[in-house]
């Protein structure tokens, strides 16, 4: 009876780089002897000396853990489902391997087999590992909208594991939303984009923590919440809000991933406390009425996406300590010539927020900042 | 100098609905006075009435924001990208 069985990157050197390979077998270890006879040397990487599966390693039948059943004498039938899940870093300190024992509870912070299936291919990266979906599960990110950029930077991250996803937002799903805004629905229209966002974020992976923020975030309120989180995600669609959690986010020496959108174009950077922000970017903001919104101009719905994304993996690096951040380069799409270029974002010594002698300690008014309206009041434009 | 001159959506509408085009200038000064030339109205999009630049207008000389070079007096020279960016706001709603 031909048995599906799911091969680890690391192993795949001697399946060919085959992902899934098909064998005979009654039982794991009929499966297991006849990959050995298949891909000569198998049996080294799943066996210990004493031909038993070191607890490094995790072979899953379905979505079950065999220790849970009957270890390597556990039968499988025609059509069975196996997974050899290693735990690259795993041990004492709660990796994945140390899940398994006769029925007894996994340490807190380890990941249960669910999860191990759930993220595994994210897990058998060397990148990521159980250490770092443990970091994602113990990441608290804070999104700022849960609209056009939020939606897909919530979705990710709730899909990758981060175990509590602030939301602040305060609107409610309009019908013209929908052409971009991925985690709200036709059924939606009228309800809380929060109510609405946190169902599907759940819905998708209910082991994510939403937290709910149902207010517009002000200067009286920023400090209140910004500190909880680890990460600040910007997808604001008015500059005052951009302002504002620009300052609040460095105040509170927190790393701030922002993105924006207008038209067929995108923009990404990554501010850390220190290493420039907003300010140093744009020092101050355009009259009301001289850059148009989302609502004015217009947004390609799908360069929301590709610029949440890019957010939601600049997060992902950051949790993880990984690769180069987006730091001091700005980040230009252009949809229209699929062009993606990057310009280079220093640190202003004049800043008056991050600069050599800050004159800025404290978030002001950013309504009058922009000679915008206050927030409070129902706004006609939609980005 | 001939240089290449890139501009995002909202500034397209300024040079004929163009994403990149061809100017020259032996500054970033002089740039910005031949392309208002050559599409008039250019200016004032990116710019008040004093010649200033607006403080929410990036310009760019290949990779590196001019205020960190010689601002608008920075020279230019052939083959040159200069790139004009307005700050953007959209995201959430």
């Amino acid at each position: 009876m031909p048995i599906s069985v799911y091969i680890p990157s690391p192993f795949r050197r001697l399946t060919a780089n085959r992902e899934y390979v098909s064998v005979e077998g009654t039982s794991i270890a009929e499966v297991l002897d006849a990959l050995d006879t298949q891909y000569p040397g198998f049996a080294n990487l799943v066996y210990d000396r004493e031909h038993k599966v070191p607890t490094h390693i995790n072979i899953y039948l379905n979505n079950q853990e065999i220790h849970d059943l009957q270890g390597t004498a556990t039968s499988v039938r025609d059509g069975d489902q196996v997974a050899v899940i290693p735990a690259l870093a795993g041990g004492a300190d709660g990796g994945a391997g140390s899940v398994r024992g006769n029925g007894a509870a996994p340490p807190s912070n380890a990941l249960t087999p669910d999860e191990v299936m759930r993220y595994s291919r994210h897990i058998i990266m060397g990148q990521v590992g159980p250490q770092g979906q443990r970091k994602l599960r113990n990441a608290k990110v804070l999104v700022i909208g849960a609209g056009g950029l939020g939606g897909p930077v919530a979705l990710y991250l709730a899909l990758a594991g981060v175990g509590t996803i602030g939301i602040v937002e305060f609107d409610v799903v309009d019908l013209s939303n929908l052409q971009r805004q991925i985690l709200h629905q036709t059924a939606d229209i009228g309800r809380p984009k929060l109510q609405s966002a946190k169902e599907k974020l759940q819905a998708h992976n209910p082991h994510v923590q939403v937290v709910e923020h149902k207010m517009p975030i002000t200067s009286d309120n920023a400090m209140a919440i910004i500190p909880n989180y680890d990460i600040v995600v910007n997808g604001a669609d008015n500059f005052a809000t951009r302002y504002l959690v620009n300052d609040a986010a460095y105040l509170a020496g927190k790393t701030l991933v922002d993105g924006a959108i207008l038209l067929f174009d995108g923009q990404a950077t990554v501010y850390e406390p220190g290493r420039g922000c907003y300010r140093c970017l744009y020092p101050a903001p355009p009259p009301p009425g001289l850059v148009p919104s989302c609502a004015e101009a217009g947004v390609l719905g799908a360069i929301t996406g590709i610029v949440g994304s890019i957010q939601a993996t600049e997060v992902f690096k950051q949790i993880l300590g990984i690769g180069e951040p987006l730091v001091n380069r700005l980040l230009l799409i252009d949809a229209l010539s699929m062009e993606f270029r990057t310009m280079k974002i220093r640190r202003d010594p004049k800043c008056p927020l991050c600069g050599d002698e800050p004159t800025l300690t404290e978030l002001i008014d950013y309504d009058a900042f922009c000679g915008s309206p206050p927030l409070e009041v129902p706004i006609a434009t939609e980005a | 100098m001939a240089v290449k001159v890139h501009v995002t959506s909202v500034i397209q509408k300024a040079v004929d609905g163009q994403r990149e085009f061809d100017s020259d200038g032996a500054t970033v000064a002089e740039l910005l006075s031949n392309i208002d030339r050559q599409y008039p109205g250019f200016a004032e999009q990116i710019m008040g009435t004093d010649g200033v630049l607006h403080r929410f207008v990036n310009i760019y000389l290949n990779d590196e924001d001019v205020r960190f070079l010689g601002g608008q007096d920075t020279p230019l020279s052939d083959g040159d990208t200069v790139s004009i960016l307005p700050a953007l706001a959209g995201g959430a709603r």
